[in-house]
């Protein structure tokens, strides 16, 4: 009687029971990656630099505020990316300008010159590693946020690498609109309009001090037509999309969708301020720099209720009702990669790859019952149980399926049955040297178990380097072959051997063995 | 019972330098096969650019949609049928635009020249950044790979075999982009995971004969056998498990050739080569190089001992 065998029968069955409840039924237990269900895949470049290039020239303001507080007059004016540079008014303020520049805990005093009233500031090396991780975080969230609003099934949002971000979404049928929902920075930026200034000159000979140069797009009516529309604008902020409360389509009266706007109490204070202050101005809306609408002043506003409107369709209000509720981007992103996937060649990859499967799994099968008649069906039964195997942890994992995965899949069949070939082979000279039926399967077993580990071994090898390297796709076949390739250990040796006990237990006088 | 190769005695390690002449021959044929062509030809995974895959209601022909979209300017974008007559591949280079303005040209050009309905069924981009980074993390991958297995292997055997294991597997690897680029395939992504698969399991045959060497001279070597024969006799005694474990894999490699599609064909095409090869170079490479090194390090010690009696006589 081999030992501990009911152990090993109750272990095989349960390992069929849990795989079993795991992938039933499959159809909802196994994700399909993109490139089987349709849907885009995006890789976003976060212009990090541009978002401390922000923060640096944020600070050089503040620093220019708190020197005139103190009565320090001076030229404050970002230098490089992460520096400033303050040029005194007089070289006598420098000591008080150092020390008004100390208290800023994010910079730090660089070169400066006293006898000429120059001070250079930088943002220390901790707080610019903070504010780019931080702007990648920052906009991994918004990037959720809109996507989340925007209602798309089993979205995938992910940092990758330092300032990358990965984005599939699975079953999407309109990629350009999503690119646009994901990929707009969406500043808000509230200015007046320069209504004093000549537009023709100031677009053909620049804009007259303080002011520029910015553009819109009108839209006709009737034809369809788009045209470029210059403004010349004063170039202070009056308010900023931050301080939005919520953002949401309405419908005008002549049936034209628009976004109303809601500040929140210290945005409201300060449209009522700009309001009150600028009746009868124009008060240009900027959306990403490109002038959205430009609409008179007429009353002070104090409820901050604000509208966009600009010949939207009913989409493109309700997406920029999104964006501008999700927040914008704390710096511009950049499309690096994008691959979409019709839903129909998905379908397609599909049926391919369960036509290859399906042969794979027939060739091998067929050549292992003919090549080692009972001992190959058992190798087959094992191979089956492989694959139940392989789908419960993909099941259990939460694992992603890709076409590759299958080819993933289609291999492993493939090198499942080798281990059961090493030790067939094994067995076979075993007793051809003249050992029992008995003690040829146990030196079999036992003699080609060191070569099944190092071939195992090796697999797993590139299959975790293949992992780590790979993208997507790639990664599925990964996963696939590496579990298939580990799961054959269990049934391609001990299940297969506690078979073999079961079938030849107690024959000790046997002398054939179908192998 | 159904056999093949048992007890043979071909004479494999007699016939190494045929079979080295043989390896070299093919791999400095591939390697100058593609530096003639001025490197492996990358695909957008690689090489940056864009891809449109679109699939036509009736059948049409490359030069038809080559017409259609002569009038757009794409650049120099490539066409090819891709499967069957209606599905083909438009590629255009990368630093021509964005995907928006690409697939915008692509639309304007097929409908223009009145080419029967169509679909696009699949659209990708790559920037040249993304590329680049790719490429580089390719070789790191296939290094990392060889790397991994050298330690394995030389913990388990010895550094010798490890680095004989190694000679075999950048030989398969080397035959293996060979074929890539003889018969005028890209290297893409499924085919580096193609390569790293090779990596990974045609050291498998090498392990197994490896083993049995080990397992033999552990037995102790007989009187008058050399180190040749002992190999040459592992080789012959695993004959049969070496061909028919490379059998089944090859089997439903070239089942995934036929039948999965476009998108894998090159991946199983280069998966075909490197489990031959595989096979090949672990009979034919990785165990005859373990002979040479020793008859090598044996005829130096032997050359070294004669120096020293030599030095003794001379007294």
């Amino acid at each position: 009687m081999p030992r501990y065998l009911w152990f090993r029968i109750a272990v095989v069955a349960v390992v069929i029971v849990v795989a079993g409840w795991y992938v039933y039924p499959p159809k909802q237990r196994i994700n399909l990656g993109l490139d089987l269900q349709g849907g885009i895949h995006l890789v976003l470049g976060v212009d990090v630099d541009k978002a401390i290039e922000n923060v640096t020239e944020r600070t050089a303001a503040d620093v220019r505020t708190a020197l005139e507080r103190k009565g320090i007059g001076a030229q404050v004016t970002r230098r490089t990316i992460t520096g400033i540079q303050v040029q005194l008014t007089s070289p006598a303020t420098f000591a008080a300008a150092r020390a008004v520049i100390a208290e800023f805990p994010a910079l730090a005093v660089g070169a400066s010159d006293p006898a000429a009233g120059r001070l250079e500031a930088n943002l220390t090396e901790p707080e610019v590693k903070r504010l780019r991780d931080f702007a990648v975080r920052q906009g991994l969230e918004t990037i959720r946020n809109r996507v989340d609003q925007f209602g798309v099934a089993e979205p995938t949002i992910q940092r990758q690498g330092e300032n990358r971000i990965l984005i599939q979404l699975p079953g999407i049928q309109d990629p350009a609109r999503a690119k646009a929902l994901i990929g707009k920075t969406a500043v808000l930026e509230f200015k007046l309009l320069d209504e004093e200034a000549d537009v023709q000159k100031a677009v053909q000979e620049g804009p007259p001090p303080g002011d520029e140069v910015l553009y819109g797009r009108r839209v006709d009516r009737t034809t369809k037509a788009e045209t470029r529309v210059p403004y010349v604008v004063k170039k202070p902020v009056l308010l900023t999309g931050d301080l939005i409360q919520t953002a949401e389509v309405k419908i005008s009266e002549v049936g034209e969708p628009y976004v109303s706007l809601t500040f929140n109490s210290q945005g409201a204070r300060i449209f009522g301020q700009v309001t009150e202050q600028s009746v009868g101005k124009r008060l240009a809306i900027i959306l990403d720099g490109s002038v959205n609408s430009a609409p008179v002043i007429r009353e002070r506003i104090p409820s901050g209720q604000a509208q966009i409107s600009g010949g939207f369709t009913a989409d493109e209000a309700r997406d920029l009702a999104i964006i501008l509720r999700a927040g914008a981007l704390p710096a511009p992103v950049q499309i690096l990669e994008e691959r979409t996937v019709g839903p129909s060649l998905g379908a397609d990859s599909i049926r391919k790859g369960i036509v290859s499967t399906a042969g794979g799994a027939l060739a091998v099968v067929l050549f292992m019952v003919i090549y080692y008649r009972l001992s190959g069906l058992v190798a087959d039964v094992a191979l089956l149980l492989n694959l139940l195997i392989l789908l419960a942890c993909m099941a259990g994992f939460g694992a992603t399926l890709t076409l590759p995965g299958i080819a993933g899949i289609v291999l492993t069949i493939g090198m499942a049955v080798d281990t059961n070939i090493l030790i067939f082979e094994r067995i076979r000279e075993e007793f051809r040297l003249g050992k029992t039926v008995r003690a040829a399967i146990d030196a079999g077993f036992r003699r080609a178990f060191t070569t099944v580990i190092d071939t195992h071994v090796t697999v797993v090898v590139s299959g975790v380097i293949l992992y780590q390297f790979g993208t997507g796709p790639v990664k599925g076949f990964a996963v696939t072959l590496m579990i298939g390739i580990v799961a054959s250990l269990f049934t391609a040796v001990f299940f297969t051997r506690l078979v073999f006990d079961l079938i030849y237990m107690g024959r000790r006088r046997l002398q054939a063995l179908s192998i | 019972m159904l056999q093949i190769f048992v007890k043979t005695q071909y004479d494999f390690i007699g016939k190494r330098r045929w079979a080295y002449l043989l390896s070299i021959a093919v791999t400095l044929a591939g390697l100058a096969h593609i530096a003639w062509q001025g490197g492996l030809r990358y695909g957008i995974d690689f090489a940056g650019g864009t891809l449109v895959q679109v699939r036509f209601a009736q059948a049409t022909t490359v030069d038809a949609v080559r017409k259609a979209l002569d009038g757009v300017r794409l650049g120099d974008s490539v066409i090819q049928g891709f499967g069957d007559l209606q599905e083909y591949l438009i590629r255009v280079p990368a630093g021509s635009g964005s995907l928006e303005e690409t697939s915008k040209r692509v639309n304007q050009g097929l409908r223009q020249a009145g080419l029967p309905g169509y679909e696009v069924r699949r659209l990708e981009f790559v920037g040249p950044q993304v590329g680049r980074d790719l490429q580089w993390q390719a070789v790191e991958a296939v290094l990392f790979g060889m790397a991994g297995i050298l330690i394995y292997t030389a913990i388990r055997f010895d550094f010798r075999g490890g680095v004989a294991a190694i000679i075999a597997l950048i030989h398969d690897v080397l035959v293996a982009l060979a074929g890539i680029s003889l018969t005028n395939r890209e290297m893409s992504l499924p085919v580096l995971a193609a390569l790293l698969t090779i990596v990974g399991y045609s050291i498998n045959d090498t392990i197994v004969v490896f083993d049995r060497i080990r397992e033999m001279r552990g037995r102790g070597i007989r009187k008058g056998e050399s180190l040749a024969d002992v190999v040459n006799a592992a080789i012959n005694q695993t004959l049969s498990r070496t061909i028919l474990t490379s059998l089944t894999v090859f089997l439903v490699v070239a089942v995934l050739y036929t039948f999965a599609g476009e998108v894998l064909r090159d991946f199983a095409f280069a998966l075909l080569v490197g489990v031959v090869t595989g096979t090949y170079s672990s009979v034919f490479v990785a165990a005859p190089i373990v002979v040479d090194w020793e008859n090598w390090r044996e005829s130096r010690q032997r050359s070294g001992k004669k120096a020293v009696v030599k030095a003794s006589t001379g007294r």
